[in-house]
Order: structure tokens, then C-alpha cells, then sequence
């Protein structure tokens, strides 16, 4: 057997500060996110059919997600696509992840958790896909 | 005083610690252009894998050749910068004890490797890895990576990360003993990796 490599993460997700939700109401939560220097990840559209998306979803909650707004993504080329931009994030960027909250849902603390399937490549090589665990603290009022 | 010195043993100490780590990992964890010297070189770990007829391709089944092993994706961006001269070499030296296998990591299989295969014209012979090759490897995280075999059964070289089209042409020319046996200049007993193609974050 040949030495075992160590699992690489790239993309780091700062949990945000718990998010106040008022029954009956939309409401949306950031979810910022940064990548190590030197990576990027594809956008949640690339520019190719074989390339994976950035996506973010979620397990079923008290909240009921009602869709995420992804940034703009730049057009890059790199060594292994020198003559074709492709759609990706890089450095420091953030979600919106938006959400109605039921009229019926109960006041007091909630969670939500959700997975970030991503893949990230460098200049000269790629990560295998991840999928992040993502958790949403949430205070729902009245 | 004492203690100062205390502290630069312990220093040294764990700088040869991890050098030890790094030279006893060096056929992965490294891009070390040029094949090793034959006493360096430990067995590629033998796998039974599936190609897309469905035959069962062992690697021992290529003893007496020479192997270009070869981790990629149809996601993988630097793989299909390699793919076309992986297949260049197939084409030139196949007749020579010359094989190239591709193992994609490809998470839905066949479905996303078939259409590539078609699309690119690989002319060798692909299989689906497993998790468990994936892990005889090293656990292969970052694509492409690249061993290659010697007709021994040993890795002779690896490259994590985009390598160039000649380092490969050199190595697979110095294992198959051509041209007519001058030591290759790629040969060595005493090399130093790269460490700035080291994985992770370059």
C-alpha cells in the first residue's frame, strides 16, 4: 500500500450568527465562504457540461428553503484551459439562502442544516468532489 | 542555555522526522521528475477493476510492460490537458511493452466515462476505480496522479498535478531501455522532490 494522503478542504464556511426569523415572514441568511489561496471552485453554472456545480441544499427543517442566490462568478483562465474562461469563485465570497418561515412554526431556538457540494482545482491539479456540512442557527419570534 | 539547546534537538528532531515521513511517502506525496534508481522503487499495489466491455483488467496482468497508471475525471481539467498525449503515447509505444491505464474517479461510473471515451478517442483501456484502489494508492484526493510502473511491477515514478508531455515521454523511454542504453540523465539515486508542487495549496 502506498502512504495514505490526508483529506484536503479548501473551501472554509464561517457559520454566521444565529438568524432571526419571524413566523410567517421570508427571510435569508448569508453564507460566507472562503477558499485557500490558489483554488477556485466552479460557479453554479460552468462552462462545461462535465464540470460540477457549486450547490447548496437542504435537509427538510422547520424553515422551508425558498432558494439560494449565488454571486456573480468571474471568467478565468488558467494553465489547463489557457484558451477557454471558465466560470468560477474565488477568494472570499457569499451566499443568500432564502427561506419562508410557517406561520404556525414554533417560537424559540432552530436549526438548519444543509450540504455545499463543491469541487476545487488549483492551477495544476483538482480536489475530488465535497460535499460541507452547512448549519444555520435560527430564532424564530413571533 | 540548556534549555535552548534542548529545544534546537527537538527542532531537528522533527524536521527529521518529517523529511523520514516525506522519503518513505515520496512515490505519492511528491512530483519527482525522472524515474528512480530500480532499489528505490516499491510494488505498485496489484487491483481488478472492470473496463467497459466488462473484461477484468488486473494490473499484474502487465508484468513484463512498462505502465502509465493513470487517476483522472471527465471533471478534471488538467486530466484533459494529459489525456491526448497519454494517448499519443499509447499509439507510439504500444508495440514496445508499452501499456497506459486510466482510472476514472468518476462518481456516476460508466455514464460520464463512456460519452469521454468516445468524445476524446482513448485508445487504452479505462476502468472505474473503486475505493479501494483509491486507498491502495494513497487515497487519491487530487487528480490527475500518475505512476509510472516499471516491467517489474514497481513504481518507477509519480507526478500529483499537472506534469509536462516530455517528463513522461523521458521516463516511459527510460524504462522501456531506449534509445539503446545510455544512461538517461532522468535517473537518480539522490533526488530532492519538488516541494512546490507538494500537495495541498500550492
Amino acid at each position: 500500500m502506498i502512504c495514505f494522503a490526508q483529506a484536503v478542504n479548501v473551501l472554509h464556511f464561517d457559520p454566521p450568527p444565529p438568524l432571526k426569523a419571524k413566523a410567517g415572514s421570508t427571510v435569508e441568511a448569508k453564507i460566507p465562504l472562503s477558499l485557500q489561496e490558489g483554488y477556485h471552485v466552479n460557479s453554479n453554472k460552468p462552462s462545461d457540461e462535465y464540470l460540477i456545480p457549486l450547490q447548496l441544499t437542504w435537509t427538510k427543517g422547520v424553515l422551508e428553503p425558498a432558494g439560494v442566490v449565488y454571486p456573480k462568478p468571474h471568467l478565468e483562465k488558467y494553465q489547463f484551459s489557457p484558451d477557454k474562461p471558465l466560470s468560477v469563485f474565488s477568494g472570499s465570497f457569499e451566499l443568500v439562502a432564502k427561506f419562508t418561515v410557517p406561520a404556525g412554526a414554533p417560537a424559540g431556538p432552530a436549526a438548519m442544516s444543509g450540504k455545499l457540494r463543491y469541487q476545487a482545482c488549483n492551477n495544476t491539479m483538482c480536489l475530488t468532489p465535497k460535499n460541507m456540512d452547512v448549519a444555520l442557527q435560527v430564532d424564530i419570534v413571533k | 542555555m540548556k534549555l535552548a539547546l534542548h529545544k534546537r534537538t527537538l527542532q531537528y528532531l522533527a524536521i527529521a522526522g518529517i523529511a523520514a515521513y516525506l522519503a518513505s511517502c515520496s512515490f505519492y506525496t511528491a512530483d519527482w521528475p525522472g524515474v528512480k534508481d530500480e532499489k528505490e522503487r516499491k510494488k505498485a499495489p496489484d487491483f481488478a477493476l472492470k473496463d467497459a466491455s466488462g473484461e477484468v483488467v488486473k494490473l499484474s496482468d502487465y508484468r513484463g510492460k512498462v505502465v502509465l497508471l493513470n487517476f483522472w475525471a471527465t471533471w478534471c481539467g488538467p486530466c484533459e490537458v494529459e489525456i491526448p498525449w497519454f494517448v499519443d503515447f499509447q499509439r507510439e509505444y504500444k508495440d514496445r511493452d508499452f501499456a497506459v491505464l486510466g482510472l476514472s474517479l468518476d462518481e456516476d461510473g460508466w455514464t460520464s466515462v463512456k460519452p469521454f471515451v468516445a468524445r476524446e478517442k482513448l485508445n487504452y483501456r479505462v476502468m472505474v476505480t473503486s475505493e479501494e484502489v483509491d486507498q491502495l494508492y494513497g487515497g487519491v484526493e487530487h487528480l490527475p496522479t500518475t505512476f509510472v510502473i516499471d516491467r517489474e511491477g514497481r513504481v518507477a515514478s509519480s507526478h500529483v498535478g499537472l506534469a509536462s508531455k516530455n517528463t513522461y515521454r523521458q521516463e516511459i523511454l527510460t524504462l522501456l531501455g531506449s534509445p539503446k542504453n545510455e544512461k538517461s540523465p532522468l535517473v537518480s539515486s539522490n533526488r530532492m522532490p519538488r516541494f512546490d508542487l507538494l500537495r495541498p495549496g500550492r
